[in-house]
C-alpha cells in the first residue's frame, strides 16, 4: 500500500520533470530566445547583452537547465522580463486570487454536480432527467467566453444586479474577492459541473443496473438505505478519478473567464506574459498549471486507493 | 468478374452501413437536430462567399453600431460593417481549421494509442508517460505560446491544434487496443500464423475504429470550443477575416449599447458547437458507445 | 402439508420491442408452490425462467412489464404491491439465492454488514444477539472461522464460499420461501455439488419451501419434489419430478433428457434439431414446431393448452403426448461412435512438459533463464495417436487449457517436447514453427462470441484461413467456403451474416468450420460446448464426431464436464494443478480402480436422476498453488495415506482396467478400498 503510494508520487514527480523538459525544450527550438523575442526591434547593443547575460543566455543550454530547474526546486523562478521583479513577487497574489476562483468553483460544483447525477440516474428517463440533462448538455457545450460575456450582458448590464467587471486591487483580501466573484464561478463552474454530474449519472446508472443492487432490492433494503449504502460508494468510485482530470481541465476555462472578467488571477498573467512574451513567467506558469495537475491527481489516485476495499484489504494482508 | 462482385458487395455493404448508421442517429429528435445544424452550418460556410450581402470588410464612418434594421439584419459594428455579412462568412476559418486539425489527432493520436496498444510493455510506459505530460499542460498555455512565436497562420494552427486534440485520442486508442487483442478471435488468428500486418489490418483495426471515430467527433467540437477561445484571446485568425471569437471579444466592449454585435456570433458558434456535440451524441449512441464517462482531456 | 405459500396466475410479462410492438417473454403462466415443496424451474437460457422466479418475488426487471396476470403470495398479489409493502416481504418471506454471488455481494461491504443490515430488517434482534447470530448463520452454511468471515470483504472469499455467504443472507430473515437462481452454476464441479448438498440440508432443516431455478437437469434432479419445465417463455410441463425425470411425455423434455450426456453411458447423446425460438418470432401454433418429431399439422397452427393428467399428476402442453407414454426405456440410449484404431501411430508427443505462468525476473530474463522451481504445469507426458479424441479433464486451475495453448504455440514451454509427426520437435515459438505446422493445428475456443470478430461476416471469416493457407481467391474461394458451411450443416446464406445475427449454437459452427478450413491434423477444443444450451450442446458434439469420422482429425478435448468427456472421446488423461492423476481409455477411466481425485471428480458429477446422488469425498477447498513437494493432490485427498504422500511424487501404476494411475497406495489395494 505504502508502495504504491510511493510510486503514485513518483510517477508524478517524472511526469513534471517531462514537463519541465518540454516547456524548456519548447522555448529553446521555437525560433528567437528569449531575449530578441522580449525585445523584439530593440535587440541590439547593450540592452540585448544585459538581457542575455541576466538570463545567462551565453552558457549552453544544459547547464541553463539544470541551474534553472535546481532553483525551481529551491522554490526561485527566477527573474521576470517585463516587470523587472522576481518571479515569485509577480505569482504570489496571483495565486492566491486563482486559487480562491478555483476552489469557490470546485466547492460548489462538486457537490452540485454530485447530486445533479444522482438525481438524473435515479429518475432516468423522467421529467428531472430530461430536463437538467438538456441543460447540462447545453452548459458543458458553451464555451466559457461565450457564457461569460452572456453573464455579464443579463445580469450586469441588463439587470444591473452584480459588477460586470471584477475590479479589485490584486491584493486584495478574501473577502473582497468574495462579493466580486460570483460571476466569474458561475461561468466558470457551469462547464465543469456539467461534465461531472453526466459522469455521475451514468456511473450511478451502471452500479444500478448490477446484481448487487438488485440483490439489495430483494433483499427487502428500503430504497434510500440502498442508495447511499450500496449504490453511491460504488458508484463515485471510479467517479473520482474523472472529476480530477476536469478539475485540471478547468484551468484552461479558468484562463478565459479571467480574461473576461478582468479578473487579476493567474489566467490573466498568462495572457500578459505571453503578449509581452516573457518567456520566464511563461516556463514558471507551465509548471505551476502542470503541478496543480498532477496533485489534483495524485490526490484523487490517493482517495481512489483509500476508498477501495479490494486494495484495501491488499494492505492488511501485507 | 466474381471478386469484383465481392467488392462492390462490400461497398454496398459500407454504404448501406453508413446509411444505416445514419439513420439511427436522425431517429432520436436530439440527434436529427444536431444533424441538421451542423449540415446548415457547412452550406453556410460553402454558399456564405455568394450569398452575402455586403462586403465583410467595407469599414464604413456612416453606418457605426447601426441597430438591426431591413437594410442591416443584425446591425452594424464599430466599425460600420455588415454583422449579418460578418456572422455567416465568420464560421468558415473555425469550420475549415478544426475539421482538418481534428483529422491530424486522428489520425496520429489513434495510430500512436494502437501502437501503444500493441507493442506494451516498456515503450507504451514510456509513450504514456510523455503523453500524461503534455496532457498536464494546459492546452491554452501550449497554444498560445506556440502561436506568438510562430504566429497565427492555419498552417500554424492546424497542426498546432491537431496535436494538442490528438494527445487524448492516444489514451482512448490505446485502452480501445488493449480491450481487443485480449480477445480470443486475436489469439485465433496468431495461432493460425497470420502476419502481424494482416493481424493489425484485418482483426484490431475495424474493431477498435468505432472508438477511435467517436473520439474523433467530440475532439472536433472541443477544438472549435479552443479555437474560438483562441480567437476570442486574439491569438487566433487575424482581422479583418470575420471570425465569431474574434467579432464576440471585438464587440463585447460596446455591448452594453450594441448588444446585437455581439449576440449574432454568440447565435452561431454556440449552435454550431452544440450541433457538432449532439452529432456526435448520437454518432456514439448509433455505434453503441457511452462516452458520458469520459473527461473531457 | 397442502397449503399453497404462492401461486401465479396466468403471467405474462413482456417488453415494448424498437418497432413498437409489445413482445412477450412470459406467456400465460400459472403455477401453486405448496408448503415445505421445493420445485425445480428448469429451461434453456431465454426460456423466462429467471424472470417468473424474480417476480415471484414481485421483482420485474427494468425494461420488462406485467402485461396480465398475478402472483399471488398468502392470497396477495406481489405485482400490485407498493415499494414499501415489498419491503416487508422481500427477504423476510420471500427471499433470493442469486446466480453469481461474487457479483451479488456489494463489493463495498463486509461480509458481516450484509448479513447484519438483513438480520436489522427483518428481525427484532438487537446488537449482541445479531452478532451471535451472524456467527450462527456462517457456521450453519459451514463457513470456516466464522468470527474472522464477518470482517472480510466480498472479494476475498473465493466462489463457493461467496455462494455460501448469500445463502446465509437469504437464511437470515427466516423466509418461508427461499428462490434460487442458479445457485451453482459456474462453480467447480466438486463445490457445486458441496453447495447442493447444504441447500439440501437446509430445505429439510428448516421446512422452507424452496424454488430451485436452473438450465441443469443434474442439479434440479438432486433438490427438487416437483419439476416445472420453461421453453419458449411457457410451462410445457409440469409434475413429480421422478416422473418428469423418468417418464416424460412432453418431447421437448423428452429431447432435452436424451441430449444430455450421462456418466452410466458411452457414446453420443441424440440432439435436437434447432434452437429456441426468439421472443417475438412465436406467431401461432406450437413453439416447439419447428424441431419436434412428433409434430402434425395441428401443431402447426393451434397451440396446445397446458393439459391436467390426472393419473400422471402431471400438466402437460402437447397433443401427442400420449405416444411418448410407453416410450421411456428409449431414454437411456445413445448414439453409438466409431471408435478409432488403436494400431495408428502417434501424430503428437508431449515429453516432460511444463509450463510456467511466473512472472521472470529481470536477470533472468535477460539470461534467459527459466528460475520457477514449481512451475504451473509439470511432468506431462501424452502420445496422441492419430485419429483418436483424447480428453483433458480437470477443475479450474488444472492448467487444462495452458498445455492446449502451449500445443499452439501461444504459451512457451518452461522444459520438455513437443513432438509432431516422426518425432519432429515443433518450436514453442509461433513465430519459429513453419506455415504447414501452423495449419495442421486448430483451435475451436469455448466461447464463439469472442472467437468470432464481431465485424466480419460469416464469409470474411471463413476466408480468412483459406486465403492464408490455401491461397484461393474469386469462385473457387467461394465455392470452398459453401462447402465448409454445408460440412456444418449452415446454408449458402449464412455467409452474409455478421456473428451478431446467428444463435449460439450457429457461431459456434462456424467457429467449427473455421478450424476445418485449415484442414487440419489436430484440432484442439477448449471447452468447445460449455458456453452452449444443453440440446445444442449435443448437436455440436454429434458434429464434431461426424468430421472427425469423415475426416480422420485427431481432438485434443479440454472439458471439466466428465460426462461430456465420457460422450466424445476415446482416451481421458486427468489433471489436477498442473499435474497428471491418471490417464487411460475413457471407457475405463469411468471404472475403479481410479486415482482418489478422479473418483472424487466422479463422485460429484449431478445426474439427471433423482436415484443417483453425488458421493462427497473431498473438501472443496481452493488450492492456489501446487504444493512444492509431493502428490499435487495431497492438500484435499481423502485418501490420502502420510508423510510420503507431502514428500514423494508418487509412481505411476497400471490397474487391471488399463489405465495409469499416480498414487502412491497400490492399485490392488486402491481397487478394493473403491468398491
Amino acid at each position: 500500500m505504502l508502495l504504491l503510494i510511493l510510486k503514485r508520487i513518483g510517477l508524478g514527480l517524472i511526469t513534471l520533470f517531462i514537463v519541465s523538459l518540454i516547456t524548456f525544450v519548447g522555448v529553446e527550438v521555437l525560433p528567437g530566445d528569449a531575449c530578441t523575442t522580449y525585445l523584439e526591434r530593440e535587440a541590439y547593443g547593450a540592452a540585448l547583452d544585459a538581457c542575455i547575460k541576466r538570463l545567462g543566455l551565453d552558457i549552453p543550454a544544459y547547464e541553463r537547465y539544470l541551474d534553472w530547474a535546481s532553483n525551481v526546486i529551491r522554490g526561485d523562478f527566477g527573474y521576470s522580463l517585463s516587470g523587472e521583479m522576481p518571479i515569485n513577487e509577480v505569482l504570489g497574489p496571483r495565486v492566491k486570487n486563482s486559487l480562491v476562483l478555483a476552489s469557490v468553483s470546485i466547492l460548489i460544483g462538486i457537490p452540485l454536480a454530485i447530486v445533479l447525477g444522482i438525481i438524473t440516474a435515479l429518475w432516468r428517463d423522467k421529467f428531472p432527467d430530461i430536463m437538467i440533462s438538456t441543460i447540462t448538455i447545453f452548459s458543458m457545450t458553451i464555451p466559457e467566453f461565450i457564457s461569460a460575456t452572456l453573464l455579464i450582458l443579463i445580469v450586469a448590464i441588463w439587470l444591473g444586479w452584480l459588477p460586470g467587471i471584477v475590479i479589485i486591487p490584486s491584493d486584495a483580501t478574501f473577502y473582497e474577492l468574495l462579493s466580486n466573484i460570483i460571476l466569474p464561478v458561475v461561468a466558470i463552474s457551469m462547464i465543469m459541473t456539467a461534465h461531472m454530474a453526466r459522469m455521475v449519472r451514468s456511473s450511478v446508472i451502471q452500479v444500478m443496473a448490477s446484481d448487487y443492487v438488485q440483490m439489495a432490492i430483494l433483499k427487502g433494503v428500503p430504497y434510500w438505505k440502498m442508495v447511499f449504502r450500496h449504490v453511491l460508494p460504488n458508484a463515485l468510485l471510479p467517479a473520482i478519478n474523472v472529476v480530477a482530470l476536469t478539475i485540471a481541465w478547468l484551468l484552461g476555462g479558468v484562463v478565459v473567464t479571467e480574461v473576461v472578467f478582468n479578473y487579476p488571477g493567474l489566467g490573466r498573467l498568462v495572457i500578459e506574459s505571453i503578449s509581452n512574451r516573457d518567456l520566464p513567467v511563461v516556463q514558471a506558469l507551465a509548471i505551476i498549471l502542470a503541478s496543480i495537475y498532477v496533485g489534483i491527481n495524485l490526490i484523487a489516485d490517493l482517495m481512489t486507493l483509500m476508498l477501495n476495499p479490494r486494495l484495501k484489504s491488499l494492505q492488511i494482508r501485507k | 468478374m466474381e471478386s469484383n462482385l465481392i467488392t462492390e458487395d462490400k461497398q454496398k455493404n459500407k454504404l448501406e452501413k453508413a446509411f444505416e448508421i445514419l439513420k439511427t442517429m436522425a431517429s432520436k429528435p436530439s440527434g436529427l437536430i444536431g444533424l441538421t445544424i451542423v449540415l446548415f452550418h457547412v452550406i453556410l460556410a460553402l454558399i456564405s462567399p455568394y450569398i452575402a450581402p455586403y462586403d465583410y470588410k467595407a469599414i464604413s464612418p456612416n453606418t457605426m453600431l447601426l441597430a438591426p434594421s431591413a437594410e442591416h439584419w443584425f446591425g452594424t459594428d464599430s466599425l460600420g460593417r455588415d454583422v449579418f455579412t460578418r456572422t455567416i462568412l465568420g464560421g468558415r476559418t473555425a469550420l475549415t481549421v478544426t475539421f482538418f486539425g481534428s483529422l491530424i489527432a486522428l489520425l496520429w493520436g489513434g495510430l500512436l494509442g494502437i501502437f501503444c496498444g500493441l507493442v506494451g510493455g516498456k515503450i507504451d510506459d514510456v509513450v504514456m508517460r510523455v503523453v500524461d505530460a503534455f496532457l498536464s499542460i494546459p492546452w491554452i498555455l501550449a497554444m498560445l505560446l506556440i502561436v506568438s512565436l510562430l504566429g497565427t497562420s492555419t498552417e500554424v494552427l492546424i497542426p498546432a491544434l491537431g496535436f494538442f486534440y490528438g494527445k487524448g485520442i492516444v489514451r482512448v486508442a490505446r485502452a480501445a487496443t488493449h480491450d481487443v487483442i485480449a480477445k480470443d478471435f486475436i489469439v485465433s488468428a496468431r495461432a493460425r500464423g497470420h502476419s502481424n500486418m494482416s493481424i493489425i489490418w484485418n482483426e484490431i483495426i475495424p474493431n477498435v475504429r468505432d472508438a477511435i471515430l467517436v473520439e474523433g467527433a467530440m475532439r472536433w467540437s472541443w477544438m472549435l470550443l479552443g479555437f474560438s477561445s483562441l480567437s476570442f484571446l486574439g491569438f487566433g485568425v487575424s482581422p479583418p477575416t470575420p471570425d465569431w471569437g474574434l467579432m464576440i471579444s471585438n464587440a463585447r466592449g460596446l455591448m452594453s449599447f450594441a448588444y446585437w454585435s455581439v449576440i449574432a456570433p454568440i447565435v452561431g458558434l454556440s449552435s454550431l458547437i452544440i450541433g457538432i456535440n449532439l452529432t456526435a451524441d448520437a454518432f456514439a449512441k448509433a455505434l453503441g458507445i457511452d462516452r458520458s464517462t469520459k473527461a473531457p482531456v | 402439508m397442502n397449503e399453497i405459500i404462492e401461486s401465479v396466475k396466468n403471467l405474462s410479462i413482456g417488453f415494448n420491442s424498437q418497432k413498437g410492438k409489445q413482445i412477450s417473454i412470459l406467456r400465460n403462466v400459472s403455477t401453486n408452490i405448496k408448503k415445505g415443496e421445493t420445485v425445480g424451474i428448469v429451461g434453456e437460457s431465454g426460456s423466462g425462467k429467471s424472470t417468473l422466479a424474480l417476480a415471484m418475488m414481485g421483482y420485474i426487471k427494468q425494461g420488462l412489464f406485467p402485461l396480465k396476470g398475478e402472483c399471488l403470495f398468502k392470497s396477495k398479489d406481489l405485482l400490485k404491491m407498493s415499494s414499501r409493502q415489498l419491503e416487508k416481504i422481500r427477504g423476510r418471506k420471500i427471499a433470493m439465492i442469486p446466480q453469481n454471488a461474487g457479483q451479488a455481494l456489494t463489493p463495498n461491504l463486509k461480509i458481516g454488514y450484509q448479513i447484519d443490515e438483513a438480520l436489522k430488517l427483518h428481525t427484532d434482534l438487537n446488537k449482541t444477539e445479531r452478532d451471535k447470530k451472524i456467527s450462527e448463520l456462517l457456521n450453519k452454511v459451514r463457513l470456516p472461522s466464522p468470527e474472522t468471515m464477518a470482517f472480510r470483504y466480498p472479494h476475498e472469499l473465493s466462489g463457493g464460499q461467496q455462494q455460501r455467504v448469500a445463502v446465509a443472507m437469504a437464511l437470515a430473515g427466516k423466509p418461508d420461501l427461499l428462490l434460487l437462481d442458479e445457485p451453482t452454476t459456474g462453480l467447480d464441479v466438486t463445490t457445486q455439488a458441496h453447495v447442493l448438498e447444504l441447500l439440501r440440508f437446509i430445505a429439510k432443516d428448516t421446512g422452507t419451501s424452496m424454488i430451485y431455478v436452473s438450465h441443469d437437469l443434474g442439479a434440479i434432479a438432486q433438490v427438487s419434489d416437483r419439476i416445472v419445465v420453461m421453453y419458449a417463455g411457457e410451462i410445457v410441463l409440469e409434475g413429480p419430478a421422478r416422473k418428469i425425470l423418468k417418464e416424460p411425455i412432453h418431447p421437448y423434455t423428452y429431447g432435452l433428457l436424451k441430449s444430455i450426456p450421462k456418466l452410466s453411458l458411452a457414446g453420443l447423446p441424440a440432439s435436437m434439431p434447432g434452437s429456441q425460438p426468439q421472443p417475438g418470432s412465436i406467431n401461432e401454433g406450437c413453439s416447439f414446431y419447428d424441431r419436434c418429431n412428433l409434430a402434425t399439422d395441428n401443431c402447426k397452427k393451434n397451440s396446445p393448452d397446458l393439459e391436467h393428467i390426472k393419473e400422471l399428476d402431471t400438466n402437460v402442453r402437447c397433443f401427442n403426448y400420449k405416444e411418448l407414454i410407453n416410450q421411456n426405456n428409449n431414454l437411456q440410449t445413445s448414439i453409438t461412435k466409431k471408435s478409432n484404431n488403436s494400431e495408428a501411430n502417434e501424430v503428437l508427443k508431449l515429453k516432460d512438459v511444463s509450463i510456467s505462468y511466473a512472472k521472470q525476473k529481470f536477470f533472468d530474463q535477460l539470461l534467459n533463464k527459466i528460475s520457477d522451481q514449481n512451475p504451473t504445469v509439470k511432468d506431462i507426458n501424452i502420445d496422441i495417436k492419430k485419429g483418436e479424441t483424447i480428453a483433458l479433464v480437470g477443475e479450474s486451475g488444472s492448467g487444462k487449457s495452458t498445455i492446449l495453448k502451449s500445443i499452439a504455440g501461444l504459451l512457451k514451454t518452461k522444459d520438455g517436447q513437443i513432438k509432431f509427426e516422426n518425432d519432429r520437435i515443433l518450436s514453442s515459438d509461433l513465430k519459429m514453427r513453419n506455415p504447414n505446422d501452423l495449419r495442421a493445428i486448430q483451435l475451436i475456443f469455448q466461447n464463439p462470441d469472442e472467437s468470432l470478430n464481431p465485424n466480419h461476416t460469416v464469409e470474411q471469416i471463413l476466408s480468412q484461413p483459406l486465403k492464408l493457407y490455401f491461397n484461393l481467391s474469386g469462385e473457387e474461394l467461394k465455392k470452398n467456403i459453401i462447402d465448409l458451411l454445408k460440412k456444418v450443416r449452415l446454408g449458402e446464406f449464412y455467409m452474409s451474416r455478421y456473428p451478431r445475427q446467428l444463435s449460439g449454437g450457429e457461431k459456434q459452427r462456424v467457429a467449427v468450420a473455421r478450424a476445418f478450413a485449415a484442414k487440419p491434423d489436430i484440432i484442439l477444443c477448449d471447452e468447445v460446448t460449455s458456453a452452449l444450451d444443453v440440446s445444442v450442446q449435443a448437436a455440436v458434439l454429434n458434429l464434431l464426431q461426424q468430421l472427425k469420422e469423415d475426416l480422420g482429425t485427431t481432438y485434443v478435448f479440454v472439458s471439466h464436464d466428465l460426462a461430456v468427456v465420457r460422450a466424445i472421446s476415446d482416451r481421458v488423461a486427468v489433471l489436477y494443478q498442473g499435474r497428471l492423476c491418471e490417464i487411460g481409455p475413457s471407457q475405463n477411466v469411468y471404472k475403479f480402480p481410479s486415482h482418489p481425485y478422479t473418483e472424487v471428480l466422479l463422485g460429484a458429477v449431478l445426474e439427471p436422476d433423482p436415484d443417483i446422488k453425488p458421493k462427497l469425498v473431498a473438501e472443496d477447498i481452493v488450492e492456489e498453488k501446487p504444493p512444492e513437494k509431493g502428490c499435487s493432490f495431497q492438500g484435499r485427498c481423502p485418501r490420502k495415506i502420510g508423510d510420503i504422500c507431502n514428500l514423494e511424487v508418487p509412481p505411476w501404476q497400471i490397474g487391471e482396467n488399463g489405465n495409469a494411475i499416480r498414487c502412491h497406495i497400490n492399485i490392488d489395494e486402491l481397487a478394493s478400498l473403491q468398491q
